[in-house]
Order: C-alpha cells, then structure tokens, then sequence
C-alpha cells in the first residue's frame, strides 16, 4: 500500500486521492500565445525521480495540496497546503 | 537516408528480400530424437561496434521490428539494437498480447489494420510460429451512452472496410455462454462492439521471430547495453554513449516506450509523454471455455484464455505517473470484484501471478511517430497500453522513414507536432481500458 500523507487528514492509502500531475507553469491566458498554452497543456518532464505535483483528496476532505515524490519508488518527500494556507510546515513522510 | 536511392519497385514494401530459414518439420523430428537437442543460439551476440549506420535504443517488439524492416525491405543492414537489459524485458514481455484494429479514428484504424495485416502473415514470413489465435474481440456497453460510442466505432471501421458490428446480449451469450447478460448484474450488458479478427498473438514469440530474422539480415542485438547520453553537433545526432563505449552514428531510433523521456531528454527533445505502470494478472489453467478476448470500459477489465487455459486478466493503467513496476493488492482485489461481476462462475479460480509494465502514455492515446528537431533522432514512442499490436506497422513505417528521410503517409497524423498545433488524434474512447 501507498500511504500519501495529506496535509489535512493526515496518513491515506493512496487509493484515496486523485492525481492532476506534475505542476506546470500555466501562462497568463490573456497574452500567451497558442504553442505556449499547448506547450502548457500538453509538454510535461516525466522525470524519473523527484516530482512536484498536485493532489485532490477526492475520498476525504476534497481538498487540493502538492506533493514531491520520487516516481522510482514512491517514496514521499513532503506535502503541504496551497496558496494563503502554505505555510512550509508541510507533513513530513 | 537519402543517400541510398536505387531500391526495386513498388513491391518493396511487401516482400522481404530472402525467407527467414532454419527451422521446418524435419528439424523438429531431426532434434527431437537427439538425446540432447543441439538447437543453434537463435541469434548471436557481438562485440560492439565503434560505428553503425542506424542506432536503435529499446530491444523491445518496435525496436526489433524497425531493425527487421530496415534489413528486410531497404537493404539497410548496418544496425544495432541496443537494449539495457534483456530483449523483450519491457512492454514487449509484458502485454496482455490483444490485437484487433476497431479504433475510434480514420487515421487510427488504417493504421491499426495495416499491423493486423502484417500479423496475419508474420509467423510465415519470420518461419516463426507467433500464435495468432483470431477468436474475436467483444467490448461490452453497459449503457446508452457506451452503445452509442460503439456504433460509432462500428461505422467508422466499415467504412475502412474492418469486421466490426453492434450486437446484442443473445448473440453475446453465443459467443460467450460464461458471461452473465442478464438484468442481474448492477452494471447490466446492453450489447457489444463485435470485432471478429482480433484476437491475441504469442508476444515473446513476436519478439524472438523478429529478433532471429534481423539478426540473420546481420543486424547486432546487444543486450545488457544501456544508453547513457546521445552526442550532437550542430543539430544533429553524431553518436551514442552507452554502458558499453560509444558509438558513432547519424541515425538514432527511440524505441523505449516508458522509458523514452530519458532518452528524449539526453538530445533536448520535450513531448507530452507521461509514464505509469499497467498491472495484469493469470490465472491458473483450466479447461478451454472462452473464445472471445472480452473487455468491459464500464467495469474497467478485460479477460481472454490463453492457449494453455490460464486466463489473462488486465485493466486500465495505474492512475498516477509513475517508473516503478510493484504491483498492487489495490488492483487485484478490484479486478477480482469485477470479474465476477461478468463471470459469476469464476469465484472458485486462483490467481497464480500478478505484474506490471511501464506504459508511455500521451493526452490523445495515440502514438508519437517520426523525426523530431533534432536531425536524426527519431521517436516511435507513445505506445501507452497499445502498442503490441502495432509493432509490425511501426516498424515498418519507421524503416520506410529512416530510408525515404519523410514520413510516410500512414504515419503522419502521429508527429509530435501535432501538440503544438492542436491536431491531436483522440483514441481514449477505443484504447483507454481494452487495450
Ligand atoms: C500489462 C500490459 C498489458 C498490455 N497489453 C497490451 C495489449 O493487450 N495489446 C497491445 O497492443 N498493447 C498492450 N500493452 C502495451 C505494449 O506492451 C507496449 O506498448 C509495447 O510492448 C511497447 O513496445 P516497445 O518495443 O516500444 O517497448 P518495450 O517493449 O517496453 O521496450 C523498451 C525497451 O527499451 C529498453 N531501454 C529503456 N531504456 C534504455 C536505455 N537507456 N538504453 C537501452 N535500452 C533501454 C528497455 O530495457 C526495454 O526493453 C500492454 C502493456 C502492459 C504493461
Ligand atoms: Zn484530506
């Protein structure tokens, strides 16, 4: 079992979130032109190890948070509230 | 490779130059009465060559099958295919083997239907017997919206002149007497996309016969030889470094599937591709009573019997990026749920083993084809959960590439520039859990 550490309720198997994958720089879609929104829809870095990425906690809080975890083996670095609420006191698996 | 002009006529395409030889009935007697069968290594190995024509990285079914093209129909015998570990250790060896050719696309099914095609005469043109059993494909709609879908899919493929029609549950019970279409089931059957000529195919045996045949053409298979970086020089590709020295070469052919990032990212080259593991299981054998592979979107499983009886289970891929190939209990405990939800019959089997492969998944379920902006680095990647049926097209596509230096037709609609300019050749609704 995956144990995803959301930074709300704490410890889940990880059956228990969705994943919107790796986080993307989205452009400001007023001035961005049509290869640079594609580029940030579609171009992703796939790495093999460590990955910044977004979560939704869809059988729990429904919340969202980001992650960073090594796509090798699953291990999860930390994860940890967005936007007002980040305070970088993240859940340390 | 434009510097190679003078190839025989139209023919090209269809003929290999020689028959793969070797092996035949009095071989068979001939070995089997030996105390110790003395069968030859089916290919060889090499020292590595400082320098080779073509590079292809991915010993799998699409690196071997471009080789065996490049050698077979262009006379381009100066390959290598590189592989970090075994040949066919990849998706290749993995598969669930599921071939058919109903896709969703005008551009997907020619494409698809060409592959079939080429299977259906491949066991005789490698002398190598894959073991394509065309038993019939059925995908189930357990609603309107899904029965809509599939009668779509059902006039697309006509139209291309593919075996394809809608259905209903009698006619189901026909072809598939186990499966339960009453009104029990909570998902109950409407009907089903009806696709005769697919089937399954023996994969390693796809993988040795393409592997055997190249190396006769004087290909060189290395195994246990990864690639760490690729060189350029002014744009274009000038050579491999690999675990094992480096190679000089102007043609380089990524074959890598879930692996292919890496190799993308050593010359620069960025796609949408995304990597997650594609868990399937067996069962143990039991006496033959399913012809049709069966796939159910709704449940998110499919099943078909092998020739030795097992049942092959398989579903849709694991849902979050991933290079790791453990597989889960998640996944086996759902499938278990679903199959019997089909097959009420089956609580008693027992699973023997479960696994999983690397897929290279991309937004549109379509493949990634042809050059890049780097000269002579090719891609044929993107093969997600689909790409065992399409090796022999693939590769055949890819070899007419490497050797007319242009894409060819059947293979255009699938450039990786086809994200940037919004062209994207959407396939989730037939590929996303029949595979
Ligand atoms: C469980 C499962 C079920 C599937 N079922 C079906 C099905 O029913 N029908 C269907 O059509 N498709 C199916 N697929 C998809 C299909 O298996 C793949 O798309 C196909 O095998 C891809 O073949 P390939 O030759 O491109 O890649 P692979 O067979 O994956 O080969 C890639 C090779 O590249 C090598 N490699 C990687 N990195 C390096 C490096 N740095 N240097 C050298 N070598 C390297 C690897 O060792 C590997 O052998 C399934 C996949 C899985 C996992
Ligand atoms: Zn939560």
């Amino acid at each position: 079992m995956i144990v995803l550490p959301c930074p709300w309720c704490g410890p889940r198997n990880v059956t228990e979130f969705h994943s919107l994958g790796e986080v993307v720089d989205r452009p400001d879609p007023r001035t961005a032109t049509r290869s640079e929104w594609r580029t940030y829809l579609y171009l992703r870095n796939n790495p093999a190890g460590r990955v910044h990425e977004r979560w939704f906690h869809r059988a729990g809080c429904r919340r969202f948070f980001d992650a960073e975890r090594d796509t090798r083996d699953n291990t999860v670095f930390s994860t940890w509230r967005l936007g007002r609420e980040e305070t970088g006191t993240g859940v340390e698996a | 490779m434009t510097r190679r002009q003078a190839r025989p006529g139209p023919t090209r395409a269809d003929k290999p130059r020689t028959r793969v030889s070797g092996y035949s009935a009095a071989a068979l007697v001939r070995q089997g009465l030996r105390s110790t069968p003395g069968w030859e290594r089916a290919w060889g190995s090499h020292d590595l060559r400082d320098r080779y024509e073509v590079v292809i990285i991915g010993g799998g079914l699409h690196g071997l099958a471009t080789a065996y093209y490049l050698a077979s129909r262009h006379g381009i015998t100066d390959v290598a295919v590189l592989d970090k570990g075994y040949l066919g250790g990849g998706g290749s060896g993995r598969n669930t083997a599921i071939a058919r050719s109903n896709y969703l696309t005008p551009e997907g099914v020619a494409f698809y239907d060409r592959s079939l095609n080429l299977y259906e005469n491949l066991a005789a043109e490698l002398n190598f017997n894959i073991m394509f059993s065309q038993r019939g494909h059925l995908t189930l709609a357990h609603s309107d919206a899904s029965l809509r879908t599939m009668r779509w899919r059902a006039e697309v493929n006509k139209v291309q002149g593919v075996d394809s029609e809608v259905i209903d549950p009698d006619d189901i019970k026909n072809l598939a007497p186990a499966l339960d279409v009453s009104d029990e089931p909570r998902y109950p059957v409407l009907g089903a996309l009806y696709h005769p000529p697919g089937g399954i195919i023996r994969h390693d045996a796809v993988v040795w016969g393409y592997a055997r045949a190249s190396d006769l053409y004087g290909v060189h298979l290395h195994q246990g030889t990864e690639v760490v970086g690729i060189d350029t020089g002014h744009g274009k590709v000038t050579g491999v470094q690999t675990s094992r020295g480096r190679i000089s070469t102007g043609t380089v052919v990524n074959c890598t599937a879930g692996w292919s990032t890496l190799i993308n990212d050593m010359v620069g080259v960025r796609t949408p591709i995304v990597t997650a593991p594609l868990q399937a299981a067996v069962t143990e054998p039991v006496k033959p009573f399913l012809d049709p592979v069966v796939v159910s979107g709704t449940l998110h499983v499919y099943v078909s019997q092998t020739a030795r009886g097992e049942l092959v289970f398989g579903a849709s891929v694991d849902p979050f990026a991933q290079y790791s190939m453990r597989g889960s209990l998640d996944f086996i405990e759902g499938l278990a749920g679903h199959v019997l939800e089909l097959m009420p019959g089956l609580s008693k089997m027992r699973v023997l083993r479960q696994w999983a492969g690397l897929c290279d998944m991309t937004p549109d379920y379509s493949p990634i084809m042809g050059p890049t902006g780097v000269e002579g680095f090719h891609v044929d990647i993107g093969w997600g959960t689909y790409g065992f049926k399409a090796g022999p097209v693939a590769g055949e596509q890819m070899a007419l590439l490497i050797a007319d230096g242009k894409p060819p037709a059947l293979i255009e609609p699938f450039g990786l520039d086809r994200f940037l300019s919004g062209e994207l050749v959407g396939e989730k609704g037939a590929a996303s859990v029949g595979h």
